[in-house]
């Protein structure tokens, strides 16, 4: 019998020192990692480190509910974060949360007034055909642009009758140049670089357009009235007579006056402007310079496009392209503009796709495109192409958003809530440190060390996670966690009442202490689960606050357990050999006597050793 | 320690206990008391919803604000043309909430009133929502509600069984009645932060409720191979031998909640930190109080319906009547208690343990086991 117990023994003995030497490995991971990758402490959300918050709700067009899916959502949130980070504000995140909520964070210091007309608007796709286009910006004031079909160097074609071997780029421009030319007259001047080299204001006297100009600056800044008729695409005469009429003297003023790499100017070119109205707009051009352009009304809307797509043509080898499908009205209107533009030399021969007045592609056409589907090819990666499709698709997205709360927290506060937190969380460590001492007394020792490894690993995650999956603390956070105190605490106390328990059966220590973690270990499972799956479904369900709260409650959940298995249990096993404890010292909380012990304590481990052996 | 310690040792042994179950009418009668209290209370006061569940906007002034609570009113009243409820927290910054306004117009309302109380409006904190927002929020954590509900009853159901799941359930349900008609009768402020404690209750009142089903399982695996005891002493037991364990549980998830209301409530003055506590302070006290005294003893009762169950009762009243006309009740009462109660733990509660009982008395007390 004695062998059988010393094999026993030796089994219990060398589990403890792993666990915990395990538990001092992991802490030392997170602390490690935590100061590798610089993220020593966790991100802090809105409420704490002040900034504003914006909650958006989608809403669908009536009978389109099931327009509000993930695809949707996240086209909607990459515009987004393009035009609240188009603003400058680098440092913008924009999430969606729950199945129909976009969460837009603005930290401090961010005009976020801007931000959130941003945001708040719907996004306005449309098809314009190009007027004019040129470089922008302070280099390019002077210089023309020496290539200025190079924005062009995207082009749309129908997919099915690409075959004829049109080639790419300048070519086909040129092609058609000399018909354009006299069309448009002494309009468009010579060769197709020169037109967008030339500003109007440059040169004045050198154009038509520019004569325009000059009658503009004598007479009043009202000339709206020349504008209108010409515009409209429908006339059969093409839009190169629209050009030249419909582009007013102010915006021939804007057009000059405009310069693209200049953030608010170009937040505001063409602010305002009706779909029915020619207007300027910015673009990046295949080179990534601002290239700035005067656009006729809009052929084509945003919602006539049924579905984009980034596609990889194989067949053509024209590499990553995107294609479009129209509606039945968008395919009527597309083909009408197509054929329009494929008679006019370039540029007027490129349509421009606006997003929210920013030129996103400016592909050309060669020829009318009536299959109601075209294809846009170039020299794309595949993420433009794919970032291209989403814009397209997000013109056709039947959703428009709603701001259900906006929450602007100055930095003072966010401060001292944060620091009202911190202080409640120790108020409340404190409370629970001291109540534990003084019913636990030595036993104590062992919980609150257990509470120390909890709540480092928990600070370490929680710090880990900021960068990985975006988790911020906010004020929702900081009390799920001092709630989790408790949560922690009560699987210590559930295993110590065990423990007890079987003291109280006359049991010494090493033994209760083995006997009772089975069942403790049970319990605590049992409710950590059911703690746990609260946790899960409102983390799934719920949105915004409700859902910080939810994700520390869950993560200190997971932690109490596995700091429960590896690291109290083993902790109490390897302090249960110390005489304090095993001898039931009466300040080590373990006391036979205090604890009222069955059988009167009279020789200190034989009366119990029978028992174990008996029970096991 | 000592005077709970004994306390426990003693309630451990059996040699005190309050009978949970007997007495149940009375608990059973008290919460539907309250429960009634508290449906007239929501019936008739109703919740007092925040800002959040009508839109409007919150405005938070920096600290030490020279203007009074009127002065303010009047100037957001004027600033939005709707009525506003001014308050003055603690630190001497002003709380300015104004009901029924538009996101949108809540721009120009802050400007003017920074004009007004002649802050910078970069330093008025502003909370809008939109007039839906605050029902998103509820509708999806009653969504949630409902999700977890069935999920945990279906849980409970399997880990115990299905009495015990219904059980757990009324419990919930009965804590939450409480804690909003609470919030009804004294007319707490209903905010995101009080639904976010209401919904934390859930883990919490389950979490105490099932360390006792957890014990009393354990305590009842074997129950109907011995006649000793019926279903409802030995539910009364475990509640008695785990209520040491509830009192310590409930004082330490109190605790952190107290030091979060005091630092919410006093320092803050109003916020998030506050209306979580508060509901979880409520929830709390409400889910101790239901884990033990109505959730158990409700078990007890569906438990004693069984055919299984009425048949150990009647054998155990039996063999009692029996012992009784035997002259030698009183004793082997009163000694039984204990070995019962923590036996029952293990795989044998009527098992070997009951023989090294029934040993014990026939030869004369411990010695027997200290041999």
């Amino acid at each position: 019998m004695a062998a059988l117990k010393k094999g026993k023994q030796a089994s219990v003995q060398s589990k403890p020192g792993r666990s915990l030497a395990l538990m001092v490995i992991v802490i030392a991971a997170l602390t490690g990692g935590m100061i590798a990758s610089g993220n020593t402490t966790p991100r802090l959300g809105i409420d704490l480190a002040g900034g504003t918050s914006i909650t958006l709700r989608a809403v669908s067009e009536p009978g389109q509910e099931s327009a509000i899916n993930k695809t949707n959502m996240d086209t909607a949130v990459e515009i987004m974060e393009r035009r609240v980070n188009g603003l400058g504000v680098s440092e913008a995140e924009v999430q969606t949360q729950g199945t129909r909520n976009i969460i837009v964070n603005i930290p401090k210091g961010m005009n976020s007034e801007e931000a959130r007309a941003q945001v708040g608007t719907t996004a306005k796709l449309y098809f314009r055909p190009v007027l004019t286009t040129e470089l922008s910006g302070p280099d390019a004031a002077g210089t023309p642009a020496p290539d200025a079909s190079d924005g062009a160097s995207h082009k749309a074609t129908d997919p099915s009758g690409d075959a004829t071997g049109d080639g790419t780029g300048a070519p086909t421009a040129d092609a058609t140049g000399d018909k354009a030319q006299d069309t448009t007259g002494d309009k468009a001047q010579g060769a197709t670089g020169d037109t967008a080299g030339d500003t109007p204001a440059a040169s004045p006297s050198a154009t038509t357009q520019g004569r325009a100009v000059t009658d503009a600056l004598k007479a009043d800044p009202s000339p709206s009235a020349t504008a209108s008729g010409g515009a409209s695409p429908a006339p059969s005469d093409g839009a190169s007579d629209g050009a030249g009429d419909g582009v007013s003297e102010k915006l021939q003023a804007q057009y000059a006056a405009l310069d693209c790499t200049d953030g608010s100017a170009r937040a505001k070119a063409g602010e305002g402007a009706l779909p029915t109205d020619p207007t300027v707009a910015c673009g990046t051009n295949a080179r990534g310079q601002w290239q700035k352009y005067i656009l006729g009304p809009a052929a084509v809307d945003g919602t006539d496009v049924d579905k984009a797509q980034a596609v990889f043509n194989t067949q053509t080898a024209a590499g990553w392209t995107v294609t479009m499908d129209f509606t039945g009205g968008g395919a009527k209107k597309f083909a009408d503009i197509t054929g329009k533009l494929a008679q006019n030399q370039s540029p007027q021969n490129q349509f421009a796709i606006v997003l929210d007045n920013e030129v996103v592609s400016d592909p050309y056409v060669s020829q009318a495109l009536t299959g109601g589907n075209a294809e846009i090819s170039g020299q794309f990666g595949q993420e433009e192409a794919q970032s291209l499709a989403n814009m397209l698709s997000y013109g056709a997205l039947p959703l428009s958003f709603k701001e259900d709360s906006v929450t602007t927290v100055t930095a003072a506060l966010g401060g001292e809530q944060l620091h009202a937190g911190l202080i409640a969380g120790a108020i409340g460590l404190a409370l629970v440190v001291l109540y534990l001492l003084v019913y636990y007394r030595g036993l104590s020792f062992i919980a609150i060390t257990s509470l120390m490894v909890s709540a480092s690993l928990t600070y370490a995650i929680m710090s880990l996670l900021g960068p990985t999956i975006g988790f911020a603390l906010n004020l929702p956070a900081v009390c799920g966690a001092i709630v989790a105190i408790g949560i922690t605490a009560d699987s210590f106390i559930v295993f110590f009442e065990r423990v007890r328990d079987e003291i109280r059966e006359g049991r010494s220590l090493r033994p209760a202490v083995e006997r009772g973690w089975p069942r403790a270990r049970r319990t605590i499972l049992v409710s950590d689960f059911v703690s746990f799956l609260a946790a899960a479904v409102l983390f799934v369900v719920t949105v915004g606050k409700v859902q910080g709260f939810a994700f520390t409650l869950g993560l200190t959940t997971l932690l109490d357990v596995v700091v429960v298995f590896l690291f109290t249990k083993p902790l109490l096993t390897l302090m249960a050999r110390r005489r304090f404890f095993a001898r039931g010292h009466r300040w080590s909380g373990l006391d036979p006597k205090a604890l009222g012990a069955k059988p009167p304590l009279r020789a200190s481990r034989r009366p119990s050793a029978p028992v174990t052996t008996k029970e096991a | 320690m000592s005077k709970l310690g004994t306390l426990g040792a003693r309630l451990h042994h059996g040699e005190i206990g309050y009978d949970f179950v007997r007495n149940r009418v009375i608990w059973y009668g008290l919460s539907v008391l309250i429960t009634i209290t508290a449906i007239l209370g929501l019936s008739v006061r109703g919740l007092h919803m925040g800002i959040e569940f009508q839109g409007g906007a919150v405005f938070t002034t920096p600290k030490n604000m020279s203007a009074s609570v009127s002065q303010a009113e009047g100037y957001a009243e004027d600033a939005s043309g709707h009525d506003a409820i001014v308050q003055k927290l603690g630190d001497g910054s002003l709380r300015i909430q104004i009901a029924g306004i538009d996101t949108g117009a809540s721009d120009t309302i802050k400007r003017d009133l920074a004009t007004d109380l002649k802050v910078d409006a970069e330093h008025i904190n502003a909370d809008l929502v939109g007039p839906s927002w605050g029902e998103q929020i509820a509708n999806k954590a009653w969504k949630g509600l409902a999700i977890f509900m069935v999920l945990v009853v279906i849980y409970l159901a399997i880990a115990f069984e299905w009495r015990m799941a219904v059980a757990a359930f009324v419990a919930l349900v009965h804590d939450l009645t409480i804690t909003t008609g609470v919030y009804a009768l004294v007319g707490f402020e209903v905010t995101p932060g009080t639904v976010i404690g209401l919904l934390t209750i859930l883990g919490y009142s389950l979490y105490d409720t099932v360390v006792v089903f957890d014990s009393l399982k354990e305590q009842t695996k074997d129950i109907t191979r011995q006649s000793r005891w019926t279903y409802s002493e030995i539910a009364n037991r475990s509640i008695n031998g785990t209520l040491v364990r509830s009192i310590n549980t409930t004082v330490v998830a109190l605790l952190p909640v107290a030091g979060l209301l005091f630092i919410g409530g006093g320092v803050l003055g109003a916020g998030m930190l506050n209306d979580i506590s508060l509901s979880l302070f409520v929830g709390l006290a409400a889910g101790a109080y239901s884990s033990i005294f109505i959730a158990t003893p409700l078990v007890a009762d569906l438990k004693e319906r069984e055919p299984q169950m009425k048949s150990l009762r009647k054998r155990v009243l039996a063999k009692r009547a029996q012992a009784a006309a035997r002259g030698e009740n009183g004793e082997s009462a009163g000694d039984g208690v204990f070995d019962g109660v923590h036996e029952g733990a293990a795989a044998a509660v009527v098992g070997p343990r009951n023989q090294s009982a029934t040993r014990t008395r026939g030869r004369g007390g411990p010695s027997e086991r200290h041999r």
